[in-house]
């Protein structure tokens, strides 16, 4: 056996610093401090997935939000960039109840703690983090804030509970602008090219573009503010929209270049925050969940076959449509023809996907390309080169 | 999709005895499985050989069989029954082997039996290893590289491909029997040599060593629509070398990323749809290593295992229960998770708490077998703890296992260079004290007199258990070195040591006080801790049922009540001598306590306490409340206060889960814990010879002479007195625990000097009794209530006294004793029960010697035959003791319908039929260090794992049944028979071995003994002694070849003579039967003459009982 040392040292032992985690209703829960000292506001969530920290971490779509995980030992397997699921960490605290000591894992390039602390991500260790879970399941998803270091030092109580009640809301809250990509960006498929994908970074995942990639799709990703033409001018054979953080009712803009890809007749996939879109082209509403999905367990019904797949998640907000049979969408006069659900949440019969009947357009509301989670739904990524390939051929019948 | 509408009545096929490998999980996946499908509406119809189990409860099945595990049998079952379908995949290998066999024969198809759950092809594909090779590979994984062996030719051929060491794996076997790692050629030769013998298809895998490497396991499902779901990730601290029964195992896994937890996860998915198991549950385990990720897939089991046992309990995800629905037609998404009552079973559990499992040994029971732990099975039990940090269930788990050196002991210095030195070498090779070694040197680490990250390097290169596991071994011995150095002990270091494990007894240790002191402080302090919920969503969702387990956390779980609450304390992880049998009384209390009262049942909230994964107490359907617990006084004492805050208390229950939970009646009572039953001090009284001795004499019982001494010389003189031969032991002990017989002085000095500590004098007496020789051992189970006594089982053992009563084969009702002697035993035990004061269970064994009837012991509490005393007598007595103890009389259990409504156990009709237990032993599991069978020899300290019974309309048809399920071959009926007996037995042997000559048995003996039988006309072949060797070969050649069915062997003298021990080493080793007491042999004899022509009877525990109370009724019209 060969004897590797830790990547990271443990640290000196002595008094742990103190941090504090603050609800908007005044809840206190006193811990240590954990990553980079200061204060952050933010909507507290809790995630339930028992590996997976990093991607939780780096997934845009967390942006804006105090993130608790109910697994209680976090960081055991340090940090490495190939597990990156985006350029940085979105999430602005981390609540935790174990922060591991050291690094154990061979493909460990460094602690936790120093991802968090390069990011500014402000944390608290050592606090009840299943309280806290049962206090937004019963209360919903609400505000909070963590303090530490100077930002906690001499600071009187009330004046943080107001503080963290006097930080903006989740609900109408847009983030698009912060976590997309600049400029677009080229990814080359393994191997030889099939067909082409636009997708728009709403706030995209690596695993997307990588699971594109693996079934030879060149993907052009997009930001999030690209038009209509610049859409156009990478030729297609598909268009995505990705997960991404915020509420879906602030993307009026991203509607409407929607639009003009389902009114182009170009396939369409969705993920996610995409999803949602999708929902509102057709003229569907979305909605705040009460605490929203988040975790690598969850259970969706594939209405089509009747099989279960076990899911990533991670959605405050869904899409208002009845579960049930064949819908009008009800935008532009039916132009978009009919709509069904076709996955729907398990435990709690949640809308998890959409499908146009008359359109080659469907969306997911959860994580088919997983990292971190299940690779049971990675079929979708296969119905995309299906389409694809349906759009190429009936293209090429009209070109002759 | 719903149920099937095809199926109406299915057999469900158990696993038989308690063995090392195959254990309670059984009872509980099986208990749950038949109450499911009974629910489904289905017909069930039981085999199972256990007695102990609640599985073979009357109201579990619609049919029980307690019948040998065995084809013919099973046909006469089938044939009797005609089940619609059967369901081999809850019983363990025992059920897959004996499904095999039945579907091999042309059993199934004959009857038209459909096999649920799993597949011929399933099975065989899991388990062939060259068949599971293919499988790995076309779902994308590797396996080890291996070659498949038939003859040791092959074996010695492939290891010039492997190398040394190779890991050598019989084909069919469970628990990994005969399995071990060979390091050489001489090693290679009798492990692959054991193995080809063991496997049932002459088959061995040997296979590239993987040793050291990380070891991983998942629990999977799926359902007839392929859906899979992947219910649990274990992760064994112990790396690759340890089998994983034998490993400290984590849940959930907690050293890898999602990248390889995924890949994991596709890999067991794949495997488990590959492998076609249709529907249920299956393990795979995997090896990783360290510092590459490679993956190897290392094997599969296509049932439900050990560690699903342990997964369920782990997660609240009932996999045995699911299994069971899946296997008669639903899917996962039909069938509701019950804990939080609106989800679906399609999900998998997210735990937000650590799981640490260690499994607890034997060892001090087989003081010749080698303690090093292998790929071959060898604990006996097992303990589980839940915390919200590994550190704290690691602290739990260490106290549950209920043995004093499994807790880390923080009093006297730090070790030195030297000691860590040693314990650094010592760690090298696994064994059950590694743990607490480790925690020793990083103690030195904590303290500064070592570097900590140098010691935990170290500790890697010598152990290879992942670093992440060492740092927080080395957490805790830095809080612990806090809590030592501080100067006050302030509430925020108290809190940080609770939280990371620390118990009170530490605490006090650290600080030169007692742990009362230490519990005085903390609670001064106000810190408690608080009691979470096993969930299965990490609190995504509600959970309705009250499954809790203690931290030291913020927020408290526990919901108020208002109906009275009894605590049940059950018996914590198995062992020789505390089993499955305490579980079962448990189990029954907290039924029969929950029980509305207009239904007969005592109308409380009943409370389980336990901490074994195994057991069916441990399911949180049993009791209304569980909490997953040390059995310790500290944790005790905390779950009674939240408990007490929660509603009224109306008492606990120590009598029930044997010497664990009494051990702590005492302390628990001065904590002002409502104790009911059998008073603390009346426990004491009848432990005490002294006042035990005082009850015996008020009621002018006799009882061996007897004495007690604290040392050497006193020992002498107390022997003397009471005369040779004696019966040593400390008090205190259950399962004959270092009790021995000695003959003379010279033997005296030797047991004492092995038992006395280097002081000088024991810390608890040393009992010598006058051991009474030739004497009939009666054991009773009893049940009183201050006025009434209800006799409720009169057995009868088989070999005589001296033999430890857990060993011995017994019969009930006795075949031997008449009325005069059951009046005699009826009266004394009512004395008895009255003068020690006894309210609910009372055992007290006897000695029938030339007429007099010696008192041996009386134990005031649940004994290990109460679940056989029930089965044979038809009546519920764990139910009725638990009643009583919550104040019911005998008088109202006898209106109520819960005891007879006149007579007894001891008056059991004219005809009834005869019912045997016989105990079941591990020795075939152990070896000595230089890879020898242990002795099989039975004495005064028990050594059995478990046991069967037999039932049938007379002694020799019982006996012998239970001879077949005790080892699946039973009783030769032809054959050579091997005899080589004591001195005292000579006169004894001839009749026995003249009856199986003359049933057409050659008979071989030793010069001895043949000079014997040939004076008495029995013709004998004289064979040469182990030690002799002679023209037709010795008698180990003999045993060795096969060429002989039964080999008899009574030990002579102080000790076992070496070549007695070579012939019970050889018959243990070869799986022939042996037989190391006279009156054991002429029972098999007896058996053997009533061998039936074609099979065995067969009768329902329903008939049977049915014929019982049919039999009361007309004796009370009469």
């Amino acid at each position: 056996m060969s004897t590797t040392p830790p990547s990271t040292a443990r640290p000196r032992r002595g008094a742990p610093e103190p941090a504090v985690l603050v609800l908007e209703d005044g809840t206190i829960l006193r811990g240590e401090a954990y990553g980079a000292r200061g204060a952050r506001l933010g909507e507290v969530v809790f995630t339930t997935g028992m590996t997976g920290y990093q991607e939780t971490l780096t997934d845009p779509s967390f942006a804006g939000q105090i993130v608790v995980q109910t697994a209680p030992h976090i960081g055991n397997t340090g940090q490495n960039a190939q597990d990156m699921e985006s350029r940085k960490v979105w999430v602005r605290g981390y609540a935790v109840r174990e922060a591991s000591r050291i690094a154990s894992n061979w493909r460990s390039e460094g602690s936790l703690e120093d991802l968090l602390v390069a990011n500014e991500v402000v944390g608290i260790a050592g606090i009840d983090t299943r309280m806290l879970t049962r206090i937004v399941r019963e209360s919903g998803a609400m505000r909070g804030g963590i303090f530490s270091g100077e930002a906690l030092e001499g600071a009187d109580e009330a004046a943080l509970v107001s503080r963290v009640a006097e930080a903006p809301a989740m609900s109408g809250a847009s983030f698009v602008d912060e976590v997309t990509i600049p400029q677009p960006v080229v990814i080359e498929p393994d191997g030889e090219a099939i067909g082409t994908v636009a997708a728009v970074d709403l706030g995209i995942k690596g695993a997307t573009p990588r699971a594109m990639a693996a079934r030879g799709l060149r993907v052009h990703l997009l930001p999030a503010t690209a038009s209509l033409e610049e859409l156009l001018a990478t030729q297609p054979d598909a268009v995505f929209f990705s997960n991404g953080p915020g509420d879906p009712a602030t993307a009026d803009d991203q509607v409407a270049l929607l639009r003009g890809v389902l009114d182009a007749g170009i396939p369409f996939f969705g993920i996610c925050f995409g999803n949602q879109l999708l929902g509102r082209a057709l003229g569907f509403g979305t909605y705040k969940l009460k605490y929203g999905h988040r975790g690598i367990n969850q259970p969706v019904l594939d209405v089509a076959t009747g099989k279960v797949e076990i899911t990533a998640q991670n959605h405050g907000f869904a899409v208002d449509i009845p579960v049930e049979g064949q819908h009008d969408a009800p935008f532009g006069d039916g132009r978009y023809g009919k709509v069904e659900v076709s996955h729907i949440a398990l435990n709690d019969g949640v809308v998890e996907g959409i499908r146009c009947l008359d359109l080659p357009a469907y969306s997911v509301q959860y994580h088919p390309e997983a990292a971190s989670g299940p690779h049971d739904a990675s079929y979708l990524f296969d119905r995309l080169v299906d389409l694809v390939r349906a759009h190429q051929a009936s293209t090429a019948g009209k070109d002759s | 999709m719903p149920r099937r509408d095809d199926i109406s009545s299915v057999l469900v096929i158990g696993s038989g005895p308690i063995v090392i490998g195959q254990a309670a999980e059984f009872d509980y996946s099986g208990t749950q499985a038949c109450r499911v499908l009974r629910e489904e509406g289905l017909r069930v119809i039981l085999v199972n050989s256990n007695p102990a189990t609640i599985m073979t409860d009357p109201d579990i099945a619609d049919a029980t069989y307690v019948e040998p595990i065995d084809p013919d049998v099973i046909r006469t079952i089938i044939a009797k029954e005609r089940p619609d379908a059967i369901l081999p995949t809850l019983g363990g290998q025992t059920a897959l082997n004996a499904a095999i066999a039945l579907e091999e024969r042309g059993i199934l198809a004959e009857f038209g039996v459909e096999m649920i759950g799993a597949s011929i092809d399933a099975i065989q594909k899991a388990e062939d290893r060259q068949l599971f090779k293919g499988v790995v590979e076309r779902v994308g994984g590797e396996s080890a590289r291996s070659h498949i062996c038939h003859t040791m030719e092959d074996c010695l051929a492939a290891a010039e491909d492997l190398g040394y060491p190779m890991v050598v794996r019989p084909s069919f076997t469970m628990g990994g029997l005969g399995s071990g790692l060979a390091y050489d050629e001489a090693d290679l030769r009798r492990i692959a040599g054991d193995g080809l013998h063991y496997s049932p298809t002459t088959e061995v895998l040997l296979e590239e060593s993987i040793l050291g490497w990380k070891e991983f396991e998942l629990e999977l499902m799926r359902d007839r629509a392929d859906n899979c779901v992947v219910i649990c990730s274990i992760e064994n601290v112990d790396p690759v070398g340890v089998h994983t029964g034998d490993s400290v195992t984590v849940a959930p896994a907690l050293t890898l990323t999602d990248v390889e937890m995924q890949r994991l996860r596709d890999l067991g998915i794949g495997i488990i749809r590959e492998v076609g198991v249709d529907t249920g549950g299956c393990n795979v385990q995997f090896a990783i290593h360290p510092d590459t990720g490679r993956i190897v897939v290392i094997e599969m089991n296509p049932r439900v295992s050990r560690s699903s046992a342990l997964a369920s309990k782990a997660t609240g995800f009932p996999i045995a229960k699911i299994a069971a629905r899946l296997a008669i037609g639903y899917t996962l998404d039909e069938i509701r998770n019950d804990i939080t009552g609106t989800t679906p079973a399609s999900f998998e559990p997210a735990l937000d708490y650590i799981v640490v499992k260690i499994p607890r040994f034997a060892f001090e029971k087989f003081p010749a077998a080698d303690a090093t732990l292998t790929t071959t099975m060898k604990s006996v039990g097992e303990a589980m703890a839940m915390g919200r940090s590994f550190t704290e269930a690691l602290g739990k788990a260490q106290r549950s296992l209920d043995v004093t050196s499994a807790v880390v002991d923080y009093s006297g210095e730090a070790p030195d260079a030297a000691e860590v030195d040693r314990l650094l070498e010592a760690s090298r090779i696994p064994t059950d004290s590694r743990l607490v070694a480790i925690s020793r040197i990083l103690r030195a680490a904590a303290e500064g007199v070592l570097d900590p990250d140098q010691t935990i390097e170290r500790l890697y290169e010598a152990t290879a258990i992942d670093r992440w596991f060492l740092d927080q071994m080395l957490l805790i011995a830095e809080v612990a070195a806090d809590v030592r150095a501080a100067e006050h002990l302030d509430a925020d270091l108290l809190r940080r040591a609770k939280r990371h494990g620390i118990s009170d007894e530490q605490i006090g240790q650290l600080r030169g006080f007692s742990g009362d002191v230490a519990k005085g402080v903390r609670e001064a302090l106000g810190i408690n801790p608080v009691y979470k919920t096993v969930d299965t969503c990490a609190a995504e969702f509600a959970s309705s049922t009250p499954y809790h387990y203690s931290t030291y956390d913020q927020e408290s779980e526990v919901e108020s009540r208002e109906k009275p609450a009894i605590m049940i304390l059950g018996s914590g992880p198995n062992r020789i001598g505390q089993g499955i049998e305490f579980d079962y009384s448990c189990v029954h209390a907290a039924i029969a306590l929950g029980r509305d009262a207009d239904q007969t049942g005592g109308g409380f909230e009943t409370i389980m306490v336990n901490c074994n994964p195994e057991t069916v107490s441990t399911d949180y359907d049993i009791a209304d409340r569980l909490y997953f617990e040390p059995l310790t006084f500290e944790d005790v004492v905390e779950i009674y206060e939240a408990e007490k805050a929660a509603g009224p208390v109306a008492g606990v229950i120590v009598q029930l889960g044997g010497q664990t939970p009494l051990s702590l009646a005492r302390s628990l009572q001065e904590a002002g814990l409502p104790i009911i039953g059998t008073s603390p001090a009346a426990i004491d009284a009848a432990e005490d010879r002294g006042a035990f001795g005082a009850v015996l004499q008020r009621a002018s019982l006799p009882a061996p002479p007897y004495g007690t001494a604290w040392g050497l010389e006193d020992a002498r003189k107390v022997a003397a007195e009471v005369g040779y031969p004696v019966l040593v032991r400390p008090s205190y002990v259950l399962g004959g625990r270092g009790m021995e017989i000695v003959y003379d002085e010279e033997g005296l000095a030797d047991y004492v000097s092995r038992n006395l500590p280097e002081s000088g004098r024991a810390e608890a007496p040393i009992l010598i009794d006058s051991f009474l020789d030739t004497a009939t051992e009666i054991d009773v189970d009893a049940l009183f209530d201050g006025e009434e006594l209800y006799l409720a089982g009169v057995m009868e053992h088989i070999e005589e006294a001296g033999i430890h009563s857990g060993d011995s084969a017994c019969t009930l009702p006795p075949v031997t004793l008449g009325e005069a002697v059951i009046e005699r035993i009826r009266t004394s035990t009512r004395a008895i029960a009255e003068g020690v004061g006894v309210r609910g269970l009372l055992n007290v064994q006897y000695a029938l010697s030339a007429g007099v009837l010696y008192v041996l012991e009386a134990n005031p509490r649940a004994s290990r035959t109460v679940p056989f005393v029930a089965k044979a007598t038809g009546v519920a007595i764990a139910q009725a003791a638990a009643l009583l103890m919550a104040g019911s009389s005998i008088a109202q259990l006898r209106e109520m319908g819960i005891l007879p409504g006149s007579g007894d156990g001891g008056a059991l009709p004219e005809d009834t039929p005869i019912a045997v237990k016989e105990a079941v032993l591990p020795f075939k599991r152990f070896r000595t260090a230089d890879g020898h069978a242990v002795d099989s020899l039975l004495g005064p300290e028990m050594r059995s794992t478990g046991e069967v019974m037999g039932l049938d309309t007379t002694f020799p048809l019982a006996f012998a049944k239970s001879q077949l399920a005790i080892s699946g071959q039973g009783l030769p009926e032809s054959g050579a028979v091997f005899v080589s007996v004591a001195d005292r037995d000579k006169r004894g042997i001839v009749l026995p071995a003249a009856r199986l000559a003359a049933l057409g048995f050659e008979v071989l003996a030793t010069a001895g003994t043949a000079a014997v039988l040939r004076r008495s006309g029995v013709p004998c072949q004289v064979i040469a002694k182990a030690s002799e060797g002679g023209p037709d070969g010795s008698v180990l050649e003999l045993i060795e070849s096969g060429r002989i069915a039964l080999v008899l062997n009574t030990p002579s003298g102080t000790h076992a003579r070496a070549d007695g021990y070579r012939i019970r080493a050889a018959a243990t080793s070869m799986d022939i039967p042996i037989i190391t007491t006279l009156q054991e042999f002429q029972a098999a004899v007896q058996g053997i003459e009533a061998l039936p022509e074609g099979h065995f009877e067969v009768r329902s525990l329903q008939e049977h009982h049915a014929f019982l109370d049919g039999a009361r009724a007309s004796e009370v019209r009469a």
